[in-house]
Formats: structure tokens, sequence, C-alpha cells
């Protein structure tokens, strides 16, 4: 077996250093990078994940259709609904069930509840990595409304496993919707705040214009998925390109952008809550009556097949591939998330650049280990 | 290795038995015998003139199952490469979703599926399942890094979960698993998990 650290010192190259950035590095979050360098610029860099793998798909092989949903939304905490939308999807379209309405736009609210949680913490994290204090700050107080919302609706606070096969938990209580659109109303005016502190700040531009730049060819041969390709002039969406779950009720945008560096990518996030305010308030707004949920019992009887469900979860495509053999339990459970998705394009982008322009580039492809890990 | 029509008999007809379940067969049943005019599902006709076009232009490949937007075909060992390309740059599928592998123990096989979606407009929502079964016990498949750069960790991850060999990979050392893991590959159904 080869060990990781062999090839790290080349003797024939004295002025290449190899470095270690994580796994304890506060910013890295349970994921190293290898780095070689010559004197303040990367020569190659490699990403090393696995240190938060937890075998999910083997366990998802051990446990059956509803047994899996509370662990299957642990590898994203951020973004925990839409994880398990993808899931449910591919089980309700094994299952051949028809989802009420109401659960339908409840699916909805809570996803987009999840993606703007998801992004606020990417945004407040992308500020502290370019030393902009004020933006981990408002963005992590700010997104506390949002998760007050998610726990008035579902109960939980981070781990919702609010969407489940068969439509939703539990229906939405009336001081919701209300408590809904007035976070929708505020957070639209607050946002503005965000462009001005944050995306129209000198030093921001200066630090992210042009770091990191992915080409739309690039984007598409990586396979890049979500924030990272619509930076990048790719206007992948799943929810418009195959609306699921009632998404074609709605009126929204996909925001692209050309530009394809750091700034574009975190840009992006914002212009994706802006279409998710949007989508909320007419989802609240338009809400049928009727129930949210099928009776499935406790172990429901999945027929056998194959499906390949996917949705458009915070950081890009989440897709689902799983093979029944009409057994209680799956019998290949594959999650195919987009962080993996988005890993191929960090060592791609990691030549030539500043050791200083590393955490900007790394967050802003909104990489999340636990995700990618499983 | 010799890629005998013997060795992949076997193998090739495994996943149909998934496919052709009841299930797949009550999707298109269901709506005739609900409403008589079955209602044209341009996703589904358009998904099946894909297929149409690959099994016409490959005829050892085999279509799986196809529903709207959605389509998988297996191909016979040897010419997945082929089959790829000809994916990728005559019908469109040119974004890597992701790579799986299945482990049919019952059959003695190994399955890889590539999901690959696609960027051209109009054709976004469509996804392309491509498999090849190899021999469990030989499982040596090419890499299709060529055809989609993106490929490269999702088959390493396929490589270390299921023993499977790409051929041409540069790079097939451990992504998710450490590096001293010393057991049967985790995702095979004869690994059994510590404490079951």
């Amino acid at each position: 077996m080869k060990m990781a650290l062999e090839s790290e010192y080349s003797p024939d190259a004295d002025r290449i250093m190899a470095v270690s950035l994580g796994p304890q590095h506060p910013g890295a979050g349970h994921f190293r990078i290898r780095l070689w360098l010559d004197g303040d610029y990367v020569v190659k860099a490699l990403p090393d994940a696995g240190y938060v793998h937890r075998g999910e798909e083997k366990m998802g092989e051990y446990r059956n259709y509803i047994q899996n949903v509370p662990h299957l939304e642990r590898p994203v905490i951020l973004d925990s609904s839409n994880i398990l939308f993808a899931y449910s999807l591919g089980v309700d379209e094994l299952m051949n069930s028809k989802i009420p309405p109401r659960g339908q736009y409840l699916r909805v609210i809570m996803s987009e509840i999840n993606r703007i949680i998801s992004h606020m913490y990417f945004i407040a994290i992308q500020g502290l990595f370019l030393g902009h204090t004020t933006m981990i700050t408002w963005c992590m107080g700010d997104r506390d409304f949002w998760i007050d919302l998610g726990e008035r609706i579902a109960g939980a606070r981070v781990t919702f496993a609010y969407i489940i096969p068969g439509g939703v938990r539990n229906d939405i209580p009336d001081f919701a919707i209300e408590k809904g659109l007035k976070t929708c109303d505020w957070f639209e005016k607050r946002m503005d705040e965000y462009e001005k502190i944050f995306y129209d700040n000198p030093m921001v531009h200066q630090r992210s214009d042009g770091v990191g730049v992915l080409s739309r060819d690039d984007a598409i041969a990586f396979g890049a998925t979500g924030t990272v390709a619509r930076a990048s002039g790719l206007a992948l969406d799943v929810r418009k390109d195959e609306p699921y779950s009632s998404y074609q009720d709605f009126e929204f945008k996909t925001p692209v952008l050309t530009q394809g560096d750091s700034w574009a990518r975190a840009y992006v996030a914002l212009l994706d809550m802006r279409e998710s305010v949007k989508i909320i308030r007419q989802a609240l707004k338009g809400l049928p009556q009727g129930p949210v949920r099928l009776k499935l019992g406790p172990q429901p009887r999945v027929p056998a097949g194959e499906v390949y469900s996917r949705t458009e979860a915070a950081r890009g495509e989440m897709s689902y591939y799983i093979v029944s053999d009409g057994s209680p339990r799956p019998y290949r459970l594959k999650i195919g998330v987009p962080s993996a998705k988005n890993l191929r394009a960090l060592p791609h982008l990691l030549r030539n650049v500043h050791v200083a322009d590393i955490p900007v580039i790394y967050w802003s492809l909104n990489y999340w280990p636990v995700e990618a890990d499983r | 290795m010799k890629p005998t029509s013997k060795a992949s008999e076997p193998a090739t007809p495994a996943p149909p038995q998934v496919g052709a379940s009841p299930q797949q067969a009550k999707v298109p049943s269901n709506p005739s015998s609900a409403a008589a005019p079955v209602a044209p599902n341009p996703d589904l006709d358009r998904a099946k003139d894909i297929a149409g076009r690959i099994t016409s232009k490959y005829p050892g490949s085999k279509l799986e199952w196809v529903k709207p937007r959605r389509l998988k075909v297996s191909v016979p060992l040897g010419i997945i490469k082929d089959v790829a390309f000809f994916a990728r740059d005559s019908l469109g599928f040119d974004h890597i979703g992701t790579v799986s592998g299945v482990d049919w123990i019952a059959k003695s096989s190994l399955e890889v599926v590539y999901f690959v979606g696609s960027t051209t407009p109009g054709q976004e929502g469509f996804v392309l399942a491509l498999s090849e079964s190899v021999p469990r016990d030989d499982p040596v498949v090419p890499t299709l890094i060529d055809v989609w750069r993106g490929a490269e960790y999702h088959e390493r991850e396929t490589h270390e979960m299921f023993g499977l060999n790409f051929q041409g990979h540069p790079d097939q050392s451990h992504l998710f698993l450490p590096e001293d893991w010393n057991d049967l590959p985790p995702l095979r159904k004869d690994y059994v998990s510590p404490g079951r």
C-alpha cells in the first residue's frame, strides 16, 4: 500500500516544498489539500478527502426505506432537506406514488428554506476567508431566522427530517405561514445590504475578481454543477430542466454569471437566494388544501426496479441511484452529491495561484467535506 | 484477460431482472387502462429515440429500461469507450453526473454504471445511464476519463468501494478509505460491516 506521504519530497527539485493544508486547518473542515509550492506559488495541488467518510451507502443497504431517512441527512446538515428530497423522489417513483399537492408545495418550501440556510453559511465563511468579519456575524445571525422558520414548520432545528417518502412529515401551522411571509419581506431588504457591504466592496473585488477562473468548457468537462457551474455560464438547474414536485407552478429565474471567478461563485449564491425567497412567497401564498402525505407503513413495500432521481440542492445536482430487488431494503443506494461532483475542479483551479488565494478559491467552490465523503 | 462471449453472456442479463420489474411494466400500462387514449409523452419518446440511436449503431448493446428523461443502456465488454464517445459527440451527453458500481453477487458479476447528463439546450433534463458488466473475479474495465474528465474521482471511488480496476486510470489510490485499508472492498455484498 502506498503511503500518502511517500511522494511528497522530491529530491531533484529542491525549491519545491510539500505542505499539507488541513485537515486541522480551521477553515478546511475535515479535508486536506496536499500542496507543492514554489515560493508563494502553488505548483500542484491534490485534494485528499475521506476524513469523514462514514459509509452512508453501506448503511443504507442495512436499513429499510423509512429507517434510511434520519441517517441520510447527516452528511449534509446544512442542507438536510435537499439530500432527503432526492431520496424521497426516488422512492416515490419506485413505489409509483402520487404526492398530494399540499405535500409537494411544502417540500418545495422546506427545500428553498434549506437552500437559504446553506447559502448563508457559504457566504458567511467566504466573507471570513476574505477578512470581512461583518459578513460572518451578519449572515450567521440572519441565518438563524430561517432556522427558526424551519423549526416552526418541522419541529427540529437543523436536521429537519421533514421530506420523507410519501410526502412531508407534518402539516405547516398557520402562524408559520405568516412568519414565513414576514421573513421573506425582511430578508429581501437585508440582501440589498449584503450587496452593498460585501459584493460591492472594493476589497472583496480585489481579493476575488479573476481569482480561480473556471471556464465554461472546463465546467462541462469536470461535471461541475450548482453554483460553480452557474458562475461559469452554464445554465444548469434541475428545477427548470425537469420540474419536479410542482416547481413548474412557480415563477423564478436561474441566475447565471459568466465570469467564472471566486466573486461570481459567491454572488450566484446571493442571486439564488433572491429566487428562493420568491419561490417561498409564492408557495406560501398559493398553498393548496388537502393532505400532506400518503399513508405509508413503517416498512413500505417497494417493488423491484431501478431509479435515478435528482434534485437541485444548494450546492448543485443531488442524485440518487436506487436499485431495489423487492426486499424491504435497498439493494444498492448510490448518493451522487454535488460536492463530490465539483471536487475535480479544485486541483485544476489551484494551479499557479498565490498561497493566499487558496482559501478563497477552495471555499468559493461551496465544497462541504462531509457531504463529499458521505 | 479475454473478453470471451462466454464470460460476458451470463453477466449481461443480470440487471434486466431488476429492470424488467412489475413496476416498470406498470408505468406504461397504467394510463392506458385509466383513459383510453394514451397521453403523448414527448420526454419518453425522446428517450426512446436516443436509445434507438445507440442500440441500432451498436448491435450488442441492450436497452435495460426507459422512462421519461431517463434511459439505461448496457453494452457488451470492450465497446463502452466507443459508445461513450458516440454519446458525448453525437448525442450531446457531455456532463458526467456520477459513476456507480453494483455488485450482483448471485450472478457473480460486477456492474459499473455511468450516469451522464447533458448541457445541450433542451436536453438538460435527460440522463443516460451507460453500464457494463464484468465477471466478479476479473473486474477490469477501461477508464472513461478521456471521454468525461470529471469521471476521474468517481471512478477512483468505484475502484476502492467495489474493487473494479479501471485500466488507464492515472491514480487509483484510496480517496475515501484509509490508506491502510486491508479488507474486501466495502460495498461488495460479501463484505459485512463490523458488528453485523
